[in-house]
């Protein structure tokens, strides 16, 4: 909840930014249109739209990485120019990226004053930074020690020293882009701290995120882009979710996840005292025919940890899986889809596509026995398998030789699904299928999953979002520290109880 | 818009292809020069115009050298003169004082000489010289009318005769089959440095096993054909080798293939027994290097073929997909299924074999096992791959490609050569004109490549 003092109505003071009639082209696109954009000191400006609307184009303008090709900003009623990100800094903007641009091998401190020292040669004066970054930790309120190295910190930490980095240089405008999206559910809550604690000092926020959850929690209005355009900026307790989500995506979603009912049938997948060091300790569940198990848990309880033992991708130290009553020895990612198990990774563009192929050549690599005939590979053959799965999961493509980078998340993961699908796979397992993906393309995902479900697949879901496990699975099970917290049917179950669940705190001991 | 792709593919994929054909033309230009044709086909021009426009009842004094060449320009000369019903008074193949004193003897005989038939180089004789002549025209009557016949000169590129081109061609045949597996190993975002040191280790293996083992001057063709099969099946396991510590035990490839490449050296030297060149008696040991097929080095027919076999391999099988798609994602590639460990030994393996087959053409060239072959030639192989357009980050190359930058590379080289540029400079250009040529090829994809998103 937002702090009633804070909150400034728009047409009491002066803006503090003010981006009035921005656009800007790329060869063939139209990335923004026209946009207007005011932010207020203390203020969280929530920057919505579906992936490709053009936040980050906006964000990039703002940034310097971007010059616009028409438009003005203006700051504190003063125009100005931004042509590089050092521009943008010296106005006093401090945006903070998915990926952070933090040196892992130097210390907190180090990279907070990293590009301030007046000149290659000149002396750091150690302990008066050590004694800065310490009081902006404070001012963020959180405490990180400024002598770590950031490879050892976590994502939240790093986090932490990127604000910190902006508030050094004097920023006084701050931009997170999906800044939760990396964090485990109590990290969130202390990164809505931070955020209230920056607006409590009269920081203007620009806050991007996909989480309708964190926009109720911390936004005082609401900017919607679409397509490039600017559909509407407005206070965010004049609106409901409903009416964002139909904003953003220009038409209403009667609801988040599809309703179906389907009858499970018997166990496919079973697995039994899976271990592998500290991350995976004795696991076992199993999974049934037509049935939608959910796996919920913080970052770090080991729910990927334990499907890439099932998958091959790590060897378990000890453990059984068995697949339709007969039991798997899987060494290597190889034999698991020989047997028809598939993992659809929680990071498409890292381990789930070669970007740099085409998708055709993504479709294809699995699958090279069932095109290569004498040693060639058919590549009408592959064409025109790959040609019913874009028809079948409505990928949307100009066609198979379109290089796989250039797809948006949620056409990626129909990608990599296709190539599971014509493998045959009976156990499909989703880890965060929906992560950076736009709501209307997380719908078809969700329709395809129960369509698979249908025909009888045993579908794993991995899923940090506790509404999409509840909407989705049939059974779920908890993870905490790399054991099983619980295994529950999906029946009248709350987020509550799941958070208990998974955060180990035991209803006896609940505080 | 297809035309437009078109287009694209056509500067993005195989720009370098211009590069080529402007080097080419570039060198071309510059080596422009007067050709003076000394063959057997000139002296057929030669003497039926001489013919048609003096008439038959000529009197021709032949004159030229004493090379072989030579006397067979003489000899044709003189029977296509005869042919046409001219009379040969003699044939001279000497010396300008050999000449004169023939000269003068014909003078003295009252031989009537209406020509002297020569080509461009005794034509310039001081003894043929216009004053030379008049001095003995007035001395000898029959020497009145002398007069020089020789094939016209005309101007065309030094470069562009199929003897330079087909001299490129087989100077660089064992840096292009080495640039083939390079291709495939930096497409897989490695690298091999041991290639120019397999390179010798195959030679001297080649060589100290015909001599050793398979009987010295008394090895017959077949013994050899053993000789290079064993040398090379030794460098595809040492690049076996590279591949396993490479994959199994996660040491970057440039570490590992340093190491094996001061380690092959230093073996091929040990093998040789520190000589500078391990000798070899078997007679048919040439026969690979000198064979050839339509009148084509062998050598150059083997390149050419393994550039065609490469390019179906790595476009058309399921083994170049995943070269490709383990270049462009480990991870991911692993996690589609693919045999990520086998298919990076295959590909270092595949490169030591081309190493292999370079270091036996050595052998073959040279008659020798020399274990200071190839040295440097890493560098050269990698330059061609990378020229190519092969990108270091792995994930994308063209066999194609490398055909072509190795051809850029060899196409330098012998313009330099022709230009007379000293070897210091000749390193100095070199290496700028690599540096250019990537510079171009990053500049060209840059400007196009905005339009295909």
């Amino acid at each position: 909840m937002a702090d009633p003092v804070s909150i400034q109505s728009p047409s009491q003071s002066q803006p503090l930014l003010k981006m009035t009639n921005v656009s800007k082209s790329f060869p063939g696109v139209r990335a923004l249109a026209d946009v207007n954009l005011d932010l207020y000191p203390g203020e969280v400006l929530a920057l919505l739209g579906e992936n490709g609307a053009g936040k980050s184009t906006l964000i990039k303008i703002l940034g310097g990485v971007h010059a616009p090709d028409t438009g003005s900003i203006e700051i504190d009623g003063q125009k100005i120019q931004i042509d590089s990100p050092t521009s943008s800094q010296d106005a006093g903007v401090g945006i903070i990226f998915q990926e952070f641009n933090l040196i892992p091998a130097l210390t907190a401190r180090e990279n907070i004053f990293l590009g301030q020292e007046n000149s290659a040669l000149s002396w750091i004066a150690t302990s008066q930074e050590r004694e800065t970054a310490r009081s902006l930790f404070e001012r963020i309120g959180v405490q990180v020690d400024p002598s770590a190295l950031c490879r050892d910190l976590t994502v939240a930490q790093q986090q932490v020293v990127e604000i910190a980095k902006a508030l050094a240089l004097k920023a006084r405008i701050v931009v997170m882009d999906e800044p939760s999206a990396a964090l485990t559910p109590r990290e969130v809550e202390g990164l809505y701290g931070i955020v209230d604690e920056l607006r409590r000092q009269g920081i203007g926020i620009i806050y991007i995120s996909h989480r309708l959850d964190e926009i109720d929690r911390l936004a005082d209005r609401i900017m919607v882009l679409r397509d490039g355009q600017h559909v509407g900026t407005q206070q965010a307790d004049e609106m409901t979710r409903d009416e964002i989500i139909e904003l953003m995506v220009g038409r209403s979603l009667a609801n988040e996840f599809p309703d179906e009912t389907r009858p499970v049938g018997e166990v496919r997948l079973e697995v039994k005292g899976l271990s592998r060091g500290d991350a995976v300790q004795d696991v076992s569940f199993d999974v049934r025919s037509g049935e939608i198990l959910g796996v919920a848990g913080l970052v770090g309880a080991g729910r990927t940890e334990t499907v890439r033992l099932l998958f091959g991708a790590d060897r378990p130290d000890s453990g059984s899986v068995t697949l339709d009553g007969q039991e798997l020895n899987i060494k290597s990612p190889r034999q698991a889809i020989a047997h028809g198990i598939c993992l659809l990774t929680e990071d498409r563009k890292g381990q789930g596509l070669v970007l740099g192929q085409t998708v055709q050549e993504n479709f294809g690599l699995p699958n090279m026995r069932d095109f290569v005939r004498a040693g060639f590979i058919r590549k009408t053959e592959e064409t025109s398998a790959f040609g019913e799965y874009i028809h079948q999961l409505q990928i949307k493509v100009t066609g198979g030789h379109q290089v796989a980078e250039t797809l948006s998340g949620g056409n990626q993961q129909k990608v990599v699904l296709a190539k599971w699908l014509q493998r045959n796979a009976e156990v499909i397992i989703f880890d965060e299928p929906t992560r950076g993906i736009d709501v209307g393309a997380k719908y078809e995902i969700y329709l395809l999953m129960n369509q698979l479900a249908r025909r009888g697949k045993a579908i794993i879901m991995i899923s940090s979002e506790l509404p999409e496990v509840l909407g989705m699975s049939d059974r779920i099970l908890v993870m905490h520290e790399g054991h099983v917290a619980g295994c529950l049917k999906n029946e009248g179950v709350s987020q509550e109880e799941l958070m208990k669940l998974a955060t180990g705190t035991r209803e006896d001991t609940a505080v | 818009m297809m035309k437009n792709k078109y287009i694209r593919v056509l500067f993005v994929d195989y720009g370098m292809v211009f590069v080529l054909i402007g080097l080419c033309v570039l060198i071309s230009l510059l080596t422009i020069s007067d050709m003076h044709p000394e063959d057997p086909s000139a002296a057929r021009k030669l003497a039926s115009s001489l013919v048609k426009e003096a008439g038959k009842d000529i009197n021709v004094l032949i004159v030229a050298r004493t090379t072989a060449a030579d006397e067979a320009f003489a000899t044709t000369l003189k029977e296509e003169l005869e042919n046409g019903g001219a009379h040969v008074v003699g044939v001279e193949l000497g010396d300008p004082s050999s000449l004169r004193k023939r000269l003068e003897l014909l003078g003295q005989q009252d031989e009537r000489v209406d020509f002297v038939a020569t080509h461009d180089f005794s034509s310039k004789w001081r003894v043929l010289n216009s004053s030379s002549r008049a001095e003995m025209a007035s001395l000898y009557p029959a020497l009145k009318n002398l007069k020089i016949a020789k094939p016209t000169s005309y101007r065309w590129p030094t470069f562009l005769t199929a003897n330079n081109l087909i001299g490129i061609l087989n100077q660089n045949a064992p840096i292009a089959i080495m640039a083939i597996g390079m291709t495939l190993v930096i497409i897989t975002a490695g690298i091999d440095l041991s290639v120019g040191s397999l390179m010798a280790l195959a030679a001297v293996v080649a060589a100290t096993t015909l001599q050793s083992y398979l009987g010295g001057k008394d090895a017959s063709g077949l013994d050899v054909l053993l000789a290079f099969i064993v040398a090379m099946v030794v460098c595809a396991l040492a690049g076996v080798f590279a591949g396993v510590i490479v994959t199994l035990f996660k040491v970057p490839p440039f570490v590992v293939t340093l190491g094996l490449m001061m380690v092959a050296r230093g073996m091929s030297y040990i093998l040789a027994g520190g000589a500078d060149a391990v000798k070899i008696e078997a007679n048919s040991i040439g026969a690979l290097y000198s064979s050839s097929v339509l009148g084509i080095p062998s050598q150059i027919v083997m390149m050419i073929l393994l550039f065609v076999v490469a390019h179906v391999v790595m476009n058309h099988t399921a083994f170049g997909r995943y070269v490709y798609a383990v270049g462009g994602n480990e991870t991911a590639a692993r996690l589609s299924g693919v045999p990520v460990v086998g298919v990076l030994i295959a590909v270092y393996a595949i490169c030591g074999l081309a190493a292999g087959l370079a270091g036996v053409l050595d052998v073959s060239h040279f008659g020798t096992g020399r274990p200071k072959a190839g040295e440097f030639y890493e560098l050269q192989v990698i330059a061609a791959v990378v020229v190519g357009g092969t990108s270091l980050m792995g994930g994308e190359g063209k066999i194609f490609g490398t055909f072509i930058g190795a051809l850029i590379l060899g196409v330098i080289q012998n313009g330099l050569n022709m230009a007379g540029v000293d070897s210091y400079r000749q390193m100095v250009i070199y290496g700028t004109l690599i540096l250019i040529a990537v510079l171009i090829d990053q500049l060209k994809k840059k400007v196009v490549k905005p339009a295909s998103n």
